[in-house]
């Protein structure tokens, strides 16, 4: 009987929201734009024609979160493992800073940077000509791991800050040189962080709108690029409906195996993620 | 020269510093383990032992001087290419692993690569040793202390290192299960034959389980020896008070004698003591002080039938009393001494009765009882000699 508020709340909130899209998916554009009801798998039969900004979510997300990874671990590493005392909270402000500024005006500040006036222009002066990056699938992937590499940086630093140091030495002890240390000791013992990090950008990655839109210009465009234009452009909810429903399913399936591969690696031992 | 007759010497510091900024954590020390003895490195906190211990697994690196290890120098040997392994404080047992992991863990950096049932046969080998067996599948957080330590133990002697390194392991156990322990690692240390390096503050736990004690302070040895030497022979107060209880009676040195000293307290009184083997004879007109054990002070009824025959004697009024099982301890006051410690023995209770606070008893000891020592706190490098048996 006590659960019975939150239970109200959850199915209100989280739940109804979901059930309405599957509903729309299911139904028919009303000639002015909008709903009407129906009971047809057309829309979903429609999907190929937004094929673009899947592949592009679905190459450029784990590609990303990839990348974030590879430079947020060395990063995170060194912060909670190596860096002195004055460093440490320094660097920690360094990750915290960009926070304090709209993430909109950040990714404006990109544009400039990756545009004709910034990287391609020093490029020139070096004698590359006419290199384009901005409104590039690069540009995008540039702009995806500058926004959420904090987001990985953060639970890596966390683990590794629990990690009991001493370990480190008695595997040292014990006749494992650094490398071998890395992958018996420091890697599974901080694997919940990178756990935690890689499945928090992975799923923000998944319904990103904002970077595409503004490092893509229209070129290199997400499924939320597309979910936008749906529901707000040409007004085709039962559609975009699908295609939502559609993400839904892709991320349910890929969390779903990455859970079970990193589970299954880490052996016996229960993983314990977010 | 010390390798001729005592045979091999596993680990050898010469001349060996670590300094940490401004702080000398091991000031100039020399050092000699030699193979199949259980040393202990004894002292306060903060007085160098840990970073001997650690300079010796290979942690840190000195800032001058050599550490061999089985006559080689090993300046510069990364701790996982020494033939050395460690018993850390708080066991440090891989959370990741279950038990059988944890100990393997040695085996499985070997190379070339030993085979699975190898590995699995010396694991049970181990865990048969530290009397573990059927353990193999827990996980190290579902272990008891006295399990960690064990395991900790099993892990570290796996890879038969030629040095076992121990940091505190008793520290962490009660004091029923560290007594246990205590005889454990003694029958252990036998079985294996491995040279054992342990580091402690507890100065009772040194005491009964070395073969050799390296009494610290500051960084520096001040004095090295077995139980017995350090107990009954220390060379100067730092020793005495740090090794068991100790009353002290400070004066200035009055006369020099052929092995003693006669020391005069603040309120004229002259006291004998003899000097410590291996110690440094005192001064004339230098401070000193006279050292009795607390045990070896006798304490009768005052003006009571039994009369005390010793060479010093004077009254004192009792101020507390702790009963101790084995013994009574008493807290005297006596004019022109100050307080005094005397323990007395079941026995000499049942004689004399015992005594309660605010009686006036005679206590009294021999002059062979006493020593007469430096006043030093700080132990000079060059009396850190072994005492001659």
């Amino acid at each position: 009987m006590l659960l019975l508020p939150t239970t109200l709340w959850f199915l209100l909130l989280l739940v109804m929201p979901l059930v309405v899209i599957a509903v729309y998916s299911l139904g028919e554009r009303a000639p002015a734009g909008g709903y009407q009801p129906a009971l047809t798998l057309a829309q979903y039969a429609n999907l190929l024609a937004r094929l673009k900004a899947f592949t592009n979510t679905l190459t450029l997300a784990p590609l990303g979160t990839v990348i974030c990874i590879v430079i947020a671990y060395p990063f995170a590493y060194y912060l909670a493992v190596k860096a002195g005392r004055g460093a440490k909270p320094f660097l920690l402000t360094l990750v915290i800073i960009p926070f304090w500024t709209s993430f909109l005006i950040r990714t404006y500040a990109w544009i400039y940077i990756l545009g004709g006036q910034g990287i391609p222009r020093l490029l020139e002066m070096i004698g590359i000509e006419d290199y384009r990056l901005i409104y590039t699938p690069t540009a995008v992937l540039i702009g995806i791991v500058y926004g959420y590499l904090p987001l990985m940086v953060l639970p890596i630093y966390v683990s590794l800050e629990k990690l009991d140091k001493s370990l480190l030495e008695v595997s040292s002890d014990l006749g494992a040189n650094p490398v071998r240390t890395f992958f018996q000791v420091t890697l599974p013992l901080s694997a919940p962080g990178l756990v935690t990090g890689s499945l928090l950008v992975f799923i923000l990655l998944m319904g990103e709108y904002l970077i595409p839109a503004l490092l893509g210009g229209g070129k290199v465009y997400f499924v939320g690029n597309a979910l936008v234009d749906l529901f707000l452009q040409s007004r085709n909810w039962p559609f975009g409906s699908a295609v939502a429903i559609t993400l839904v399913g892709i991320m349910l399936a890929a969390i779903t195996l990455y859970l079970t591969l990193v589970g299954r690696d880490r052996g016996r031992q229960d993983v314990s993620v977010l | 020269m010390v390798e001729m007759i005592n045979g091999a010497v596993d680990v050898e510091f010469q001349g060996v510093t670590k300094r940490f900024g401004d702080i000398r954590a091991v000031d100039n020390i020399d050092l000699e383990v030699s193979s199949g003895a259980f040393v202990s490195l004894l002292g306060p906190s903060g007085c160098g032992k840990t970073t001997s211990l650690r300079l010796i697994a290979g942690f840190e690196q000195p800032s001058a001087g050599d550490v061999r290890i089985g006559g080689a120098s090993v300046v510069g040997v990364p701790p996982y290419k020494r033939p050395i392994n460690m018993v850390f404080q708080n066991y440090s047992l891989f959370p990741h692993f279950t038990v059988a992991d944890n100990i393997g863990f040695g085996l499985r950096q070997l190379k070339p690569r030993l085979s699975k049932s190898e590995i699995t046969a010396r694991v049970g080998e181990m865990l048969e040793l530290v009397r573990l067996q059927g353990f193999e599948e827990r996980r190290t957080w579902e272990l008891s202390g006295g399990q960690q330590q064990r395991v900790a133990l099993a892990r570290a002697l796996i890879n038969r290192p030629t040095v076992l390194l121990l940091d505190e392991p008793l520290a962490a156990l009660d004091r029923k299960l560290r007594q246990d322990m205590q005889i454990e690692l003694q029958t252990l240390q036998r079985d294996v034959g491995i040279t054992f390096v342990l580091v402690t503050h507890d100065q009772e736990e040194a005491l009964s389980m070395s073969d050799t004690i390296y009494l610290m302070n500051e960084g520096r040895i001040i004095q090295m020896g077995g139980a017995r030497d350090l107990y009954d022979e220390p060379i100067n107060r730092y020793v005495a008070d740090f090794v068991g209880k100790t009353n002290f009676f400070d004066g200035e040195v009055a006369e020099i004698k052929p092995n003693g000293a006669a020391i005069r307290l603040a309120n004229g009184r002259v006291l004998y003591g003899r000097n410590p083997r291996g110690g440094v004879p005192l001064n004339r007109n230098a401070g000193g002080a006279i050292a009795v054990r607390p045990e070896l002070i006798h304490i009768v009824k005052a003006n009571g039938s039994a009369c005390l025959t010793t060479d010093v004697q004077t009254t004192a009024r009792v101020k507390n009393r702790i009963f101790l099982g084995e013994q009574t301890e008493y807290l005297v006051m006596a004019e022109g001494f100050g307080d005094i410690l005397v323990l007395a023995s079941k026995h000499a209770e049942t004689v004399s009765g015992g005594f309660s606070p605010g009686d006036v008893v005679s206590i009294g000891w021999e002059d062979s009882s006493a020593l007469a020592l430096e006043n030093t706190s700080k132990g000079d490098h060059s009396t850190a000699v072994p005492v001659p048996k």
